[in-house]
C-alpha cells in the first residue's frame, strides 16, 4: 500500500470548504456510497471495486450536524497525523465528548463518521491515525513472522510453532511484517473451537500448513495479513467455515473479495487466492452431518446474496450451492463433524477434502 | 352478545323475566320454577318418579323479589359497595334528568353524598323537575318494575322502572332503612314527604311516613337513600360519573357535594333544552317473537291487518295484507286469537318482507356545538372537534353516533387516551373493553392520524375522546347496561365519527410538528455552525477573526436559503 500524505489531503479539503463558505456558497463533500449496490466484482482483479456512485453532503440546515461532526473528525485526524499519534475508534468517540453539542452519543455514530472520512480520502483509517480495537486473528503452524522490537528496532523472529497450546496474535498493523515458511497452504478457520482442536493435535504438523483462526468475519488486519503472507509465499488459502449463509456470504466472501462497506480499501484487504473447503451443502449429505433448521434471518441473508451480491452473482457454483442449502432448509456447523467422533475432522474429513482442492468452491 | 334478543325493546332480559313473572303473580312474588303439570310417570318406575316429583314439589316455593334481587344484584349494578354507591346515584340522576327534560325544564340537580357511618352513606338527589303526583310516589320508589317508560319506544335514559326502586331496595337490605322522598308538583300545591319501604315478599310499598311539609322549591323531587357503600375517587367513581354527566348534558347544572370535600358546581353551558325525543312505534325488523306475541294480546286493533298497521311503524295496509297472506293467516283474524304457532309464521312473514327504514327524527343527540362547549369547559386543550353523524339504523332501531375530541394542551401525553362512553347521554363507566365504542376506537387506525397506537389498543397521546350513542333502544351487552353490543352498523358509524375526529387532530399535529421542526432547525444552526468554525480553524490554523467570519457568513447563508425555500 502506498503511503499518502494524509495531512496535506485534509488541509486541501478544509481549504476548499473554507473558500466556499467565504464565497457565500453552501459547501459540500462527496462520499462514495458504502454498500453492496455500489460495488462491482471483476474476477481478474479479484476484489470488490467501487462503482463510483457518490452521495453528496451539502451543508444545509438538515445536514449541519453531520457536517460539523465530519469536519471535527477530520481535524482530529490531522492532529493525530501531525503528532504521529493514534486513537482507537473508542478513544475517538471519547474525544468527541469535548465537542459540546457536536459530541457523539453512541460509538456507532462516531464510527460511521470515521468511515465516511476514511472513504472520503480513500485511505485506510490507520493512515488517518485511527486504529480498530478488533482482534486480528490467531496463528499456529509452520511460520516465522519477522517483526521488529519497538525499542531497539532490531528484527524479531517469531516462530509460530512455539506457542504450545496458545497462538500468535496478528497485530493491528501488518505492513512491516516479513515471513518465512515451509508450509504448503494456509487453512483459515471460522471458529476458535475448531482452531483449538487442530492446534491441540498439532494438525499444522501433520498437514504441513499454517492454521489461522478468523473469529467470525475476519478483521482488516487479518485479511491483510493472510493476503501478504499468501502473496509473499505463493500459498493457497483454504477456508473452513460453518455451512450456513453467514459462513458463505459474510465470512468467506469478505475474506476473499472484501466488503461493501469498506469498498474503497478492498484492493488491499482481500485474499483473491482463497478457495472454499467446507462445509458445503454437499458435505452435509456426504458426511451425514447433524443439522439445524435455517432461521428466517439465514434464509433472508441467502436470498439477499443471491439477488444482490456481485460475487455470488458472478459464480454459478455459489448460486447452486446457496440455492441447494435454502432448499434443504438446514445449516451445519463445523463442529457437527464431532458427531462422528471428536477427531473425525482430523482423521477423515480434512484429509479427504484436501486430497481434491480442485473441487473447492471458488 | 351480538344476537341477544329481547322481546320488548324497552326491557333488558332480567326485567323482562321479572315482568313476565309479575304478570302471573300480581302480588309480586316470583315462582322459583314453573309449577310442573301433574307428573306422568312411566309404569315401570312409578314409585321412584312419584317420590322424586313429590320431593321436588316440596322444595318448590315462591321466591320473593328481594331474594331474586339479592341473588342477582350484580345484574343491576350492585355487586360491590363502591359500585352500589355509583349505581344508586346514577339511577336517581338519570330519573331527574329524564323528568326535567320531559317537562321542558332546564335541569338543576343537587347531588349529595353524606357519610353517616363506617361504610354507610346517605345519597341525596334533588331536582327541579315537575314533581311526582302524590299517589304515584310510593309505587315508583317502593315497587320494582313500576315506571312510566315501560311501554314506549323513544329515546330516554331510563328504560326500565327498576333502577331507583332497586336502589331503595339495596339500601333497605343493607341498612334496614327505607327511601325518603319529598316531591312537589307546583307552587300552589303542598310538598309531600314520604318514608317508604318495600314489602319484599309482595313487591309492594309500605308507607312509613306520609305527610305534607314545607319546602322551598316550587316543584321538584328529592330522593334520599341510606346504603352500605364505599366512596372512592378516581376512575369509575361517583365524581367521574358526575363530571361525565355534566359533559354529556350541557344544559344541566349539577351541584355536587361530598362529606369532607368542598362543594362543586358544574354549571350548564347552554340554556337550550335538547330536542324532545319523539315516541315511535316499533319497526317490524326490531321485533322479536316474544314481543310480537305480547303485542298481539295487548293491541286494541280488531283485525290482524289493522294491528300491523297501527302498532308498527312503516307498515302500510297493503304490506300488512301481504304479510298475512305470506303467513297464511286471515287478515281479518282477531289478533288475540293468534296461536303461538301462527305467531311464529307471522314473525317469519314479517322478516321476509321489505319495509322502509324507521323514522329517525325521534332521536335527540347532544349536538356538535354543545359537545365542543362541554369539552372546552372541562379541558384545557389545543384543539377541539366534534361531529354528529347522520342517523342510521340497526335491526330496525334508529340510532345516531356522536364523537368529540380534545387534543393537546394540559392533557397528559404519554398515556393511552381517555375515552368517555355515553349511551343516551348516560356515562358508561364499566366494561370498557367489551363495548363496541371501545372496539370502534381500537379498530380505527390512529397511526395514520399521527398518533401512537399499540396493536389492538387505545391510541396513546394527549387526547380525550367522547362518544355518545343516541337510540330509542341501545343494545347493551348485559342487564347492568355497562357496554354496548357489537352491531356492525353501530361499530361502523362509531369508526366513521372517530375518523372525522382523527383527521382533524392529525391536521393539528402536522401543523404543530412543522412549527417545532422549524424551531429545531433554527436551533441546529445555532448549535452546530460554531463547530464548523472550530474544525476549520484547527485544520487551517485560522485566527479568531477568521473563525468568526466563517460562523457569521455560514449562518447568514443558511438562514437565507431557509427563508427562500421555505423548508430547509
Amino acid at each position: 500500500m502506498t503511503k499518502i500524505d494524509v495531512g496535506k489531503l485534509i488541509i486541501e479539503s478544509a481549504d476548499e470548504i473554507y473558500e466556499a463558505i467565504l464565497a457565500r456558497k453552501k459547501p459540500s463533500m462527496k462520499f462514495p456510497l458504502r454498500n453492496l449496490q455500489n460495488v462491482k466484482y471483476d474476477p481478474k482483479k479479484g476484489f470488490f471495486e467501487l462503482r463510483g456512485r457518490r452521495k453528496e453532503r451539502t451543508l444545509t440546515v438538515n445536514t449541519v450536524k453531520a457536517f460539523a461532526q465530519t469536519l471535527r473528525m477530520m481535524a482530529l485526524s490531522k492532529e493525530l497525523v501531525k503528532t504521529n499519534d493514534i486513537a482507537t475508534k473508542r478513544e475517538a468517540y471519547y474525544v468527541s465528548k469535548n465537542w459540546g453539542e457536536a459530541r457523539f452519543h453512541e460509538q456507532p455514530e462516531s464510527d460511521t463518521v470515521m468511515d465516511d472520512v476514511e472513504a472520503y480520502f480513500s485511505v485506510n483509517r490507520e493512515q488517518l491515525g485511527f486504529i480498530p480495537e478488533e482482534k486480528g486473528g490467531d496463528i499456529a503452524g509452520k511460520l516465522i513472522v519477522i517483526d521488529e522490537d519497538r525499542a531497539t528496532k532490531k528484527k524479531l523472529r517469531i516462530d509460530c510453532t512455539k506457542f504450545g497450546s496458545g497462538a500468535y496474535s496478528i497485530p493491528t498493523s501488518v505492513e512491516h511484517l516479513e515471513f518465512e515458511t515451509e508450509a504448503k497452504f494456509i487453512l483459515a478457520i471460522e471458529t476458535a473451537g475448531m482452531f483449538q482442536r487442530l492446534v491441540k493435535h498439532n494438525y499444522w504438523s501433520t498437514a504441513n500448513c499454517i492454521l489461522i483462526s478468523l473469529g467470525g468475519v475476519p478483521s482488516r488486519a487479518c485479511r491483510r495479513f493472510i493476503r501478504r503472507l499468501a502473496d509473499d509465499k505463493k500459498l493457497p488459502v483454504y477456508v473452513f467455515v460453518d455451512g450456513d449463509p453467514y459462513g458463505f456470504g459474510n465470512i468467506y466472501r469478505t475474506l476473499k473479495v472484501g466488503s461493501g462497506n469498506a469498498a474503497h480499501l478492498n484492493e488491499f484487504f482481500c485474499v483473491p487466492q482463497a478457495s472454499f473447503l467446507g462445509i458445503t451443502p454437499d458435505d452435509i449429505i456426504d458426511y451425514k452431518l447433524p443439522t439445524h433448521p435455517l432461521k428466517d434471518v439465514d434464509i433472508k441473508r441467502a436470498k439477499d446474496s443471491l439477488k444482490n451480491d456481485p460475487f455470488i452473482l458472478h459464480h454459478k457454483q455459489w448460486q447452486v450451492a446457496i440455492s441447494k442449502l435454502v432448499q434443504m432448509g438446514v445449516r451445519a456447523e463445523q463442529q457437527a463433524l464431532a458427531a462422528h467422533g471428536l477427531n473425525h475432522v482430523i482423521d477423515t474429513y480434512l484429509p479427504k477434502k484436501l486430497a481434491h482442492p480442485e473441487k473447492f468452491l471458488p | 352478545m351480538e344476537n341477544k334478543k329481547n322481546s320488548n325493546p324497552n326491557l333488558t332480559n332480567t326485567e323482562l323475566q321479572l315482568e313476565m313473572f309479575e304478570e302471573k303473580k300480581p302480588d309480586g312474588t316470583i315462582e322459583a320454577e314453573p309449577v310442573s303439570p301433574e307428573p306422568k310417570p312411566h309404569h315401570d318406575s312409578r314409585t321412584i318418579k312419584k317420590d322424586a316429583a313429590l320431593a321436588s314439589a316440596a322444595k318448590q316455593r315462591e321466591i320473593s323479589v328481594s331474594e331474586f334481587f339479592t341473588k342477582n344484584r350484580h345484574l343491576l349494578g350492585f355487586d360491590n359497595p363502591q359500585k352500589a354507591l355509583l349505581t344508586a346515584v346514577k339511577e336517581a340522576v338519570d330519573n331527574s334528568l329524564d323528568a326535567c327534560e320531559d317537562a321542558g325544564i332546564l335541569p338543576e340537580i343537587k347531588v349529595g353524598i353524606i357519610e353517616v357511618g363506617e361504610n354507610r352513606f346517605r345519597i341525596s338527589v334533588e331536582d327541579n323537575g315537575p314533581g311526582i303526583v302524590k299517589n304515584q310516589i310510593p309505587k315508583i320508589f317502593g315497587k320494582l318494575l313500576y315506571g312510566s317508560k315501560f311501554h314506549t319506544i323513544r329515546q330516554s335514559r331510563g328504560q326500565q322502572g327498576i333502577g331507583i326502586s332497586a336502589a331503595s331496595m339495596y339500601g333497605q337490605l343493607t341498612t334496614g332503612k327505607g327511601a325518603h322522598i319529598t316531591s312537589r308538583i307546583g307552587h300552589d300545591k303542598p310538598a309531600h314527604y314520604y318514608e317508604i319501604q318495600i314489602d319484599t315478599r309482595k313487591n309492594a310499598p309500605i308507607i312509613l311516613i306520609d305527610k305534607e311539609v314545607e319546602w322551598e322549591s316550587p316543584h321538584g323531587t328529592k330522593v334520599e337513600i341510606e346504603l352500605e357503600a364505599v366512596y372512592k375517587k378516581g376512575r369509575r367513581s361517583v365524581d367521574d360519573f358526575i363530571e361525565q354527566t355534566a359533559l354529556a348534558n350541557p344544559h344541566a347544572t349539577i351541584f355536587y357535594s361530598v362529606t369532607g370535600e368542598p362543594p362543586r358546581e358544574l354549571s350548564r353551558v347552554t340554556d337550550g333544552l335538547p330536542k324532545e325525543p319523539l315516541e315511535i312505534k316499533p319497526h317490524p325488523y326490531g321485533v322479536e317473537l316474544g314481543m310480537l306475541m305480547r303485542m298481539l294480546t295487548d293491541t286494541s286493533a280488531k283485525t290482524l291487518q289493522r294491528f300491523l298497521v297501527q302498532d308498527f311503524s312503516r307498515v302500510s295496509p297493503r304490506v300488512s295484507e301481504d304479510i298475512c297472506t305470506k303467513a297464511d293467516l286471515s287478515k281479518d283474524m282477531k289478533p288475540s286469537r293468534v296461536q303461538p304457532v301462527q305467531a311464529e309464521l307471522l314473525y317469519k312473514a314479517i322478516n321476509a318482507s321489505k319495509f322502509m327504514a324507521p323514522p329517525t327524527n325521534c332521536l335527540s343527540p347532544i349536538g356538535r356545538e354543545l359537545i365542543l362547549e362541554g369539552l372546552k369547559k372541562q379541558y384545557n386543550a389545543d384543539v377541539y372537534f366534534a361531529v354528529t353523524r347522520p342517523p342510521s339504523v340497526y335491526r330496525g332501531n334508529p340510532f345516531q353516533v356522536e364523537a368529540g375530541v380534545a387534543y393537546g394542551g394540559d392533557l397528559p401525553g404519554e398515556e393511552p387516551v381517555t375515552l368517555y362512553r355515553f349511551a343516551n347521554r348516560v356515562p358508561l363507566l364499566y366494561q370498557q373493553m367489551g363495548c363496541s365504542i371501545s372496539k370502534g376506537v381500537t379498530q380505527t387506525s390512529w397511526k395514520s392520524y399521527h398518533l401512537q397506537q399499540p396493536k389492538g389498543a387505545l391510541p396513546v397521546g394527549p387526547m380525550v375522546l367522547l362518544v355518545n350513542i343516541a337510540s330509542v333502544w341501545v343494545p347493551f351487552t348485559s342487564e347492568s347496561k355497562e357496554a354496548i353490543a357489537h352491531y356492525p352498523e353501530i361499530v361502523r358509524e362509531i369508526r366513521l365519527a372517530l375518523m372525522e375526529c382523527g383527521r382533524h387532530v392529525s391536521a393539528h399535529i402536522r401543523r404543530h410538528r412543522k412549527e417545532t421542526d422549524a424551531l429545531k432547525k433554527i436551533s441546529f444552526i445555532e448549535k452546530y455552525i460554531p463547530h464548523v468554525g472550530i474544525a476549520l480553524k484547527e485544520m487551517l490554523k485560522l485566527d479568531d477573526k477568521q473563525e468568526k467570519a466563517i460562523v457569521e457568513t455560514l449562518k447568514d447563508t443558511l438562514q437565507k436559503s431557509r427563508i427562500k425555500t421555505g423548508r430547509e
